[in-house]
């Protein structure tokens, strides 16, 4: 795969580099949304109850 | 006798002659290590590494030096610690302790914007594969890696980008030469971002986007949500995007130390001593591979050119994602915000933050665009990892 002629080698990475790049970060951010509805901030409210 | 006095003179002098005679190239050296000397003493563009990188290139320079010489001081520094990658590491792990991810845990959504931020890493690749085939003295076997290097300069972060060409001059696929100049172009050009992101903010938003003011972010972040972020994040590196591992992995290290409170002295060891011996000495190792005859060449002038070229796309991908947005959320994004989706922390954030109050005094952008400037620091390591798992992919690393 090394002899990739230029053009193909860098759109190639534009696309799968780039798309992988928004689509990971998406991916994390849809963990981050679990991970702090998961874990809340405890608030003074919480804090009182307990 | 008088013999032996006018050998031992002339050993003396023969610097001198040196420099005076064929010494072009060192002079050029040594007066660009002079300018690097002014920026980092007089003007404080990025001190910490550009001193001694600066000095590393004095040393290298003054006629006769074997500071890189099998043996020598630098190279054995350059071995030690450039050579097999573990400086760039150590100076990520001391990152890490430093940066304090609550902001983009508080509002994930701003990640995205560390995303469209490292456009310009994709784009000036392409943009380097088309230029470099005409630059004289590059071997077209190294094409693609020497365009990948330049391009990483496009994720505005100093140890990705000599991470990245280190890789590359390892396994012989660029000049190992082309290092020190593109260090020097990534650590100059994150330095001058405050130069270069405010006229294309104002060149690519309306006076009526700049001022759009931005509600308060909502809330604090859980202990237990900011310690399993780092952990959360490197595993997903590893699963998708493994030859970037070693990057991710260190920073998140680091940060997971700060986080957690249950190892203060090595976080407090992490964020300083480590993270100042380690650039200390990479600096001067870098330095050091800035002599005149290996630096003064064509591809280097590209490398700036380039690497110029890579931090704007990247402030403008982030801008059109804030235009976007802009225009998706009904004017409730400000745009601004995108410009600090690049790894440049913290400075691209406040930067936002000027510029928004700039045209709107009850304008408090701090916060949103700490958020979106710690996506940018998350997203430049995450894109350098996929670009080496992709390159894994094509056989181009192994």
């Amino acid at each position: 795969m090394d002899n990739l002629d230029n053009l193909t080698f860098g759109l190639t990475m534009l696309l799968v580099g780039m798309g992988g790049t928004l689509l990971t970060l998406f991916i994390v951010t849809l963990c981050i949304r679990g991970l702090t509805s998961t874990f809340p901030p405890v608030t003074e409210e919480t804090d009182r109850k307990e | 006798m008088l013999q032996a006095i006018l050998d031992g003179l002339s050993a003396l002098s023969s610097g001198v002659l040196h420099l005076a005679s064929n010494g072009g190239p060192n002079l050029v050296m040594l007066t660009i290590a002079g300018i690097m000397f002014y920026l980092a003493i007089a003007k404080d563009v990025e001190p910490l590494l550009l001193l001694p990188i600066a000095f590393g290139c004095f040393l290298a320079n003054l006629p006769f030096s074997e500071v890189m010489d099998t043996g020598g001081v630098l190279k054995t520094m350059y071995d030690f610690g450039i050579g097999n990658e573990l400086f760039p590491l150590l100076i990520f792990v001391g990152i890490g302790s430093m940066t304090d991810f609550s902001p983009l845990l508080a509002e994930p959504k701003l990640l995205l914007f560390g995303a469209a931020g490292q456009l310009g890493i994709f784009a000036t690749l392409l943009l380097a594969l088309f230029l470099l085939p005409f630059v004289p003295g590059i071997d077209p076997s190294q094409i693609k890696a020497t365009a990948v290097s330049i391009a990483s300069i496009g994720a505005c972060d100093g140890p990705t980008v000599i991470y990245v060409s280190n890789l590359f001059a390892g396994l012989g696929r660029i000049d190992p030469a082309m290092v020190g100049a593109l260090a020097v172009a990534a650590y100059s050009y994150m330095a001058l971002v405050p130069i270069i992101q405010p006229p294309i903010m104002r060149l690519m938003t309306t006076e009526k986007e700049r001022a759009v003011k931005m509600p308060t972010v909502k809330g604090t972040v859980s202990k237990t949500a900011l310690i399993a972020f780092p952990l959360v994040v490197t595993l997903i590196t590893g699963l998708i995007a493994p030859k970037g591992l070693p990057l991710m992995g260190m920073i998140m290290l680091g940060n997971f130390m700060k986080v957690t409170g249950a190892v203060p002295r090595l976080a407090k060891a992490s964020e300083n001593e480590i993270a100042n011996i380690a650039t200390l000495f990479l600096g001067l190792a870098i330095g050091g591979t800035m002599a005149g005859a290996q630096f003064l060449k064509m591809q280097t002038l590209l490398v700036f050119s380039l690497g110029l070229v890579a931090i704007i796309i990247d402030t403008v991908g982030g801008l059109l994602l804030g235009k976007l947005w802009y225009l998706l959320s009904g004017g409730k994004m400000n745009p601004l915000i995108g410009a600090a989706g690049i790894s440049a922390y913290p400075m691209a954030a406040r930067l936002v933050q000027n510029e928004g109050q700039r045209w709107n005094k009850q304008n408090f952008l701090l916060m949103h665009a700490m958020g979106a400037n710690t996506g940018g620091q998350v997203g430049s390591v995450m894109a350098a990892a996929i670009m080496l798992s992709v390159l894994k992919g094509l056989g181009i690393i192994p």
